[in-house]
């Protein structure tokens, strides 16, 4: 292999910086100052940050074909042999292998970047918390795995990366560990995505079996060489069960149903691991196996399906939301259903797109929500805030720009991706557009519903907090300027061409991914002309202002009539208050089916294992030692008794004669002496005669 | 010279005496004298033979004898002591406890 530019052959380092920091804070973190953890923690980051920049500029230097380049620290699974599927022998090779392409140097410098800047904020927001250190320790340990998560070469070393931020994600939802409610959701977060990653784990198995490889950079050439058919049912199955575990890591329909719960986490969790990155590696293992998906027409009509239902249905519930984090939440929900529409829909390119401007715009939307919560000693339901924009200025300010851009308001980034990924979604199919036009209308509303709740109205802050207002440190406001700042100009680097850019982002991302065998999906339907494209913008221009006034309406002039609609449509309401019942639908499907397994098992290992078997075997054993008893005492020690009674009986009158009297001794002794000298006469008598 | 079966008649008679006298008193002083008589019976043996053979070996056992006499009236009389101050009895028939 050719000597790569220097830091194209150190990208391994990347992920090992806040590995080690991780291991230092877990470790050793306890002994340390707040002040050393937050320098070495936020200081690893930035490092890995140093080093992604370098390396993305030492990507975008080479010739836009060469861009790929790997790195195999060591052969981590040694090669093992095995029959394909069809009976050829293949070797499952698994390396320590790192990848840099655009792609991942686009997700590298999102996660270190933003990653970055919420660490800096953490330092302020965590500063009066208990376990500092453990709380860094976590973070930087979720940033190791989510760099392996982007640097992987081959979808094993991804796994252990997608597993690395999923017990991350656990560890950090669950940090107040001392409330129920965060255990739960903690629990609850890692179980649902245990059942995304057997499927995503299946899917793992069936490529290996089918393709021969888990290595990225082989996939496209095995498909090509396979000579696999477009709509080939074995490819479509290994898409979706990939999506299976896509929908779990991001929170798609049906999965979807943790990431709210998760919301008890700390703010900069929120925004680093639920909003900004974590969350969006369904996308990006969906991008990367784009081939894959490429052949499968049936599955990428269900991504685009999925993607945009679970866009409409959790902007709906985000819309009755009053905890500030959970319409956050649903958002996040819906805005990851756009993400996977776009790569439903073949544009993969502007799925990635609209991951890192949501990238930047969510995460100032957490970190700015975290910058209220703060201000308003802890409260989160945004019934009781209001009137705060005169208050805490700069997070207002920052958080209307972020509004703004999620809204999609022209020139803001969240418009240039979101309409590019309506565009190709009217390309494709007006339905699928419809859903994601209604979903920004509704986006628009429910936003500017947070918007005005929290920061204009009347006060309806505690009177007790109402006098601790206010702003933030100036460590919790940087972040918070500089991401407002990217959630302008964020979305510029792929300006439209319509309005005379070049969309260089989409651009630098295309190789990733281009079809590398014959089979590719039928063209696009009609490309639009540029004046459809225009008219679809204003259309949704028009929706997203309309959604935004309404919310002025509704919560800063008539402030009695969100009430009265609640009423009006009352069981509806209810229904999409409570979340469509769907937890409560899980609970009685699943949750609870499983606790009765677990209960009638429990039961079983009380009654049969620990009945009939520990029990029985106790009983018995006691059984037979009590034979065995009855034996040694009657049997064995009877024996012994006997011999010594007979012993006895026949001792017993010989025994009489010692009677203890001496002279009755005596008296023996002397008939004794007559009788022996009686027959000593006797015989002499005799003798001598 | 008086014939030595004579002695031997007289020593029989004290050594008869004796045996009975152990074998029916009840006092353990009383048998102790009784046993001082049966060796006396056997002290005028000694001596009667003594001088009928004109030897004095006889005599000089004798002398042992006396002697051991005394040495067994001293211990017999501190063990009778000893078992007065415990039991106080002298009887015979009630020293039965050494026995099954």
């Amino acid at each position: 292999m050719n000597a790569q530019p220097f830091f194209l052959d150190h990208i391994w380092l990347i992920p090992m910086f806040p590995l080690i920091t991780a291991a230092v804070m877990l470790f050793y973190g306890r002994r340390l100052s707040n002040n050393i953890v937050s320098w070495l923690c936020s200081g690893s980051v930035f490092v890995s940050f140093i080093f992604s920049v370098g390396a993305f500029f030492q990507t975008v230097a080479k010739p836009s074909s060469e861009r790929v380049a790997t790195k195999v620290l060591f052969e981590w699974i040694p090669a093992v042999p095995y029959h394909m599927l069809d009976g050829r022998i293949a070797k499952f090779i698994a390396d320590w292998g790192f990848q840099i392409d655009p792609l991942s140097c686009v997700m590298i410098l999102i996660v270190t970047g933003v990653g970055f800047l919420i660490h800096i904020y953490s330092t302020g927001y965590m500063a009066h918390e208990g376990g500092y250190y453990r709380f860094f320790g976590y973070l930087n340990l979720f940033m190791f795995s989510m760099l392996m998560l982007v640097l992987a070469n081959n979808l094993l070393l991804l796994f252990v990366g997608w597993e690395g931020v999923g017990t991350c994600s656990y560890l950090l939802i669950g940090f107040y560990f001392h409330k129920k409610s965060a255990s739960d959701a903690g629990k609850k977060a890692f179980i649902v995505n245990r059942v995304g990653d057997a499927g995503f784990l299946l899917g793992i198995f069936l490529t290996s079996a089918l393709l021969g490889t888990i290595r990225f950079t082989d996939i496209g050439p095995a498909l090509a060489a396979g000579g696999f058919a477009i709509g080939d049912p074995r490819i479509t199955a290994i898409a979706l069960l990939f999506f299976v575990g896509a929908t779990g890591k991001s929170a798609q329909i049906p999965l979807y149903v943790w990431l709210p719960d998760a919301m008890e986490g700390p703010t900069p969790v929120s925004a680093l691991i639920h909003a900004a990155t974590m969350v969006t590696a369904g996308v990006y293992m969906v991008t990367r196996t784009n081939a894959i998906y490429q052949l499968s027409p049936k599955a990428m009509g269900l991504v685009a399906l999925v993607g945009a239902v679970t866009a409409l249905f959790a902007a709906s519930m985000g819309v009755v939301q009053n905890d500030i984090k959970k319409v956050l939440a649903y958002s996040t929900i819906s805005q990851l259903g756009y993400m996977f529409l776009a790569c439903g829909v073949g544009a993969f390119t502007a799925g990635i797109f609209h991951l890192m401007t949501h990238a930047f715009f969510k995460g100032l939307l957490f970190l700015a929500a975290g910058s209220v919560i703060h201000a308003v000693s802890g409260e989160q339901d945004m019934r009781k805030m209001g009137a705060l924009s005169k208050k805490i200025p700069i997070t207002y300010w920052t958080m209307l720009i972020a509004a703004l851009a999620i809204a999609g308001i022209f020139p803001f980034a969240g418009f240039i991706s979101k309409d590019l990924i309506l565009g190709k979604a009217y390309e494709k199919d007006a339905v699928l557009w419809a859903i994601g036009y209604f979903t920004a209308g509704m986006t628009a509303f429910y936003m500017f519903r947070l918007i005005f709740m929290t920061f204009h109205g009347t006060s309806r802050v505690d009177h007790e907090a109402e006098h601790h207002i206010h702003e933030s440190p100036k460590s919790m406001l940087v972040p918070l300027v500089i991401l407002a700042a990217l959630s302008i100009i964020g979305g510029w680097i792929s300006w439209p061409e319509i309005f005379g850019g070049n969309s260089h982002f989409i651009n630098f991302l295309s190789p990733v991914v281009a079809v590398p065998h014959e089979a590719r999906m039928e063209p696009l339907k009609g490309p639009s002309s540029r004046l459809g494209e225009l008219y679809l913008m204003l259309l949704s221009e028009g929706l997203v202002i309309l959604g935004i006034l309404f919310a002025w309406y509704l919560y800063v002039k008539r402030t009695d009539l969100p009430e009265k609609i609640a009423k009006g449509f009352g069981g509806f309401y209810r229904l999409v208050y409570n979340k469509y019942y769907v937890d409560q639908l899980y609970d009685a499907m699943f949750v609870n089916r499983a606790k009765d397994l677990g209960l009638a098992l429990g039961a079983f290992d009380r009654n049969v294992i620990d009945g009939v078997g520990v029990n029985g075997a106790g009983w018995l054993t006691l059984f037979i030692s009590k034979v065995s008893i009855w034996w040694d005492t009657w049997i064995v020690d009877g024996s012994v008794r006997l011999g010594a009674r007979i012993v006895w009986l026949f001792s017993y009158p010989v025994r009489l004669i010692q009677d203890g009297l001496v002279q009755s001794y005596m008296l023996l002794i002397v008939l004794g002496l007559i009788g022996f000298f009686g027959y000593y006469f006797y015989v002499a008598h005799h003798a001598i005669r | 010279m008086v014939p030595v079966d004579q002695y031997l008649w007289l020593s029989l008679a004290l050594f008869t005496i004796g045996v009975i006298g152990v074998l029916t008193r009840r006092n353990v002083i009383i048998i102790l004298m009784s046993i001082e008589l049966i060796l006396n019976a056997v002290n005028i043996n000694l001596v009667a033979f003594s001088h009928m053979f004109g030897s004095v070996d006889g005599q000089v056992f004798a002398i042992f004898v006396i002697t051991d006499a005394a040495a067994e009236a001293a211990v017999g009389l501190g063990i009778i002591l000893a078992f007065f101050r415990n039991r106080e009895t002298l009887l015979a028939d009630e020293m039965d406890m050494l026995k099954w």
